[in-house]
């Protein structure tokens, strides 16, 4: 039975903060529940499933359940990273078909900015029964060097080069400035980009995301549900997940998980990457969005260079608007995982709430890609195709 | 540039997985080691009990040492700055690695590397390379 149309996205918010200083992450987790509740014209009392990821505090669902005094018929915690939540909107759907739930509340939050969380260039043993642990904790990994060892081999098979890769900053830095609540909101050039500090060859500081503090919430609703409320309606018709590691050693860094999690989310919906009006692509860093980009299909594989340059991912410029938020690399990146803001700015643009400077003009149709994990040893990516009913 | 080693840490000790101990053993006796399925003869990286190929039986070489830069970024945003590295060994898999003892800035990839082990703080000396 294909999912598609299984379930709406009927709620959808993403915290203001940046900086929460005089916050828990429970209690972020609970305001984004509730805002995203507001959006929809729900209350508490209507959720019946729960989902969330490694961010949420303690015993996951159990820990957040409580906390939020929930009363639910279905849990789920997939750990995937930042992919997380297009996994969510997925397993969601698949819970709405079984008839295991009816509403279900997917949240993320965190604060790696009020506690001073060195995210991209510290390295991290984690634990080392981690059966990798002790071949790469003694190397140095860090997020930064993983990604960058990407773009490092991109470059070198592809002739990819760093002007290029600025160009995916320099179009999320033109739709921040749109963005009252964007950490970075200054319009950057090719050349701002490619003369800022070098953090680890190729990539430069203006190459990575921002470090933020915040969080997001959607609420996924079977079908009659949504057609009872009074908001746009925004239909799921495409999910995959695909996790990629180092293949036993035959490491291939020129690819993502979104090879993999592309295909089936293309294939439930009946739509082509040529269709897409807005897409929301994962933008940890610069490599991140070119390399998905290519992966997805919106242009061949190596020349996702070529696809992103002179403004082509800018709304009302370009081919292909991405993040009209400023995405992770301007706006946000809450609890270092940016899944959640991808899908909530492409549910903004199908319902047309998206900020009049970057809505993307009669936009029926909206991708959200996550890659959660490090692209450059074990992540996933996860896909979600959304349609304006 | 003058070369500067950053300290290395072990994580954990030797035995913290008894599937991978006679590497680090091994490493502490300046051997290095790879692990090659006794069904499909494939060779794979990082090492395990069971072949990520196919499930079979594996058994422990000694590795050639010889192998060439597969990706390469210099961390320059560290206290001491270093080049991290896949290695293409010549016995097939990519391992994740340092390259040492060099000009860092002048690192490429496709370049031909040798194994050095380097000292850690708290266990055996871990297996890096150096151009040829
Ligand atoms: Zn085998």
């Amino acid at each position: 039975m294909s999912l598609k149309g299984a379930g709406y996205i009927v709620g959808a918010y993403e915290h203001p903060t940046r900086r929460a200083t005089d916050k828990s992450v429970a209690l972020l987790h609970t305001e984004c529940a509730k805002g995203a509740l507001e959006d929809a014209g729900l209350t508490k009392d209507d959720i019946d499933g729960y989902f969330c990821a490694g961010d949420a505090p303690g015993l996951g669902p159990l820990s957040m359940v409580d906390y939020m005094n929930l009363r639910c018929r279905h849990v789920d915690s997939t750990d995937v990273g930042g992919s997380s939540y297009q996994v969510a909107v997925g397993h969601a759907l698949e819970s709405i078909a079984a008839g295991r739930c009816s509403i279900a509340l997917i949240t993320l939050a965190g604060r790696p900015r009020s506690e001073g969380m060195a995210t991209g260039t510290a390295t991290r043993a984690g634990n080392v029964a981690q059966p990798d642990v002790q071949f790469e904790y003694p190397y140095g990994p860090t997020v930064v060097n993983m990604y960058a060892m990407c773009a490092a081999r991109h470059m070198y098979e592809y002739g990819t080069t760093s002007e290029q890769l600025a160009w995916i900053k320099v179009a999320a830095s033109h739709h921040a400035q749109h963005n009252p609540h964007a950490m970075l909101r200054d319009v950057v050039t090719v050349e701002d980009v490619v003369k800022s500090p070098m953090v680890s060859t190729p990539l430069h500081r203006l190459d990575c995301c921002v470090i933020s503090d915040g969080g997001g919430a959607l609420i996924v609703a079977k079908p009659e549900i949504a057609k009872s409320l009074k908001r746009p309606l925004v239909k799921v018709i495409g999910v995959g997940e695909g996790p990629k590691g180092q293949m036993g050693g035959d490491v291939d860094l020129t690819y993502s998980g979104a090879r993999w999690s592309g295909p089936p989310a293309w294939e439930m919906s009946g739509v082509k990457p040529s269709d897409i009006k807005y897409a929301s692509i994962y933008d940890s860093f610069t490599i991140t969005v070119l390399m998905q980009l290519e992966d997805l299909g919106f242009c061949e594989k190596g020349q996702g260079g070529k696809f992103v340059s002179d403004g082509n991912l800018i709304s009302g410029v370009g081919k292909l608007p991405f993040n009209t938020d400023g995405g992770g690399l301007c706006s946000n990146h809450p609890a270092n995982r940016g899944g959640i803001t991808k899908i909530i700015e492409a549910v903004r643009q199908l319902r047309g709430e998206a900020h009049p400077s970057v809505q993307v003009k009669n936009c029926n149709l909206a991708l959200a890609h996550g890659t959660g994990g490090s692209l450059g040893t074990r992540h996933c990516g996860s896909t979600v195709i959304l349609e304006r009913e | 540039m003058a070369y500067v080693q950053r300290k290395i840490s072990f994580a954990g000790a030797p035995d913290t997985n008894p599937e991978t101990k006679p590497f680090w053993d091994a490493c502490a006796a300046g051997k290095f080691l790879i692990r090659r399925c006794t069904s499909c003869k494939k060779a794979h990286w990082y090492p395990r009990g069971l072949c990520p190929f196919c499930f079979g039986t594996c058994a422990w070489e000694e590795g050639s040492g010889k192998g060439k830069i597969y990706s390469l970024s210099v961390m320059k945003r560290a206290e001491v700055p270093f080049a991290m590295a896949y290695v293409e060994l010549a016995e097939g898999p990519k391992m994740m690695t340092n390259i040492v003892d060099c000009d860092l800035d002048a690192l490429k990839i496709g370049q031909d590397v040798k194994l050095k082990f380097v000292p850690t703080e708290g266990g055996p000396p871990v297996p890096m390379f150096t151009p040829v």
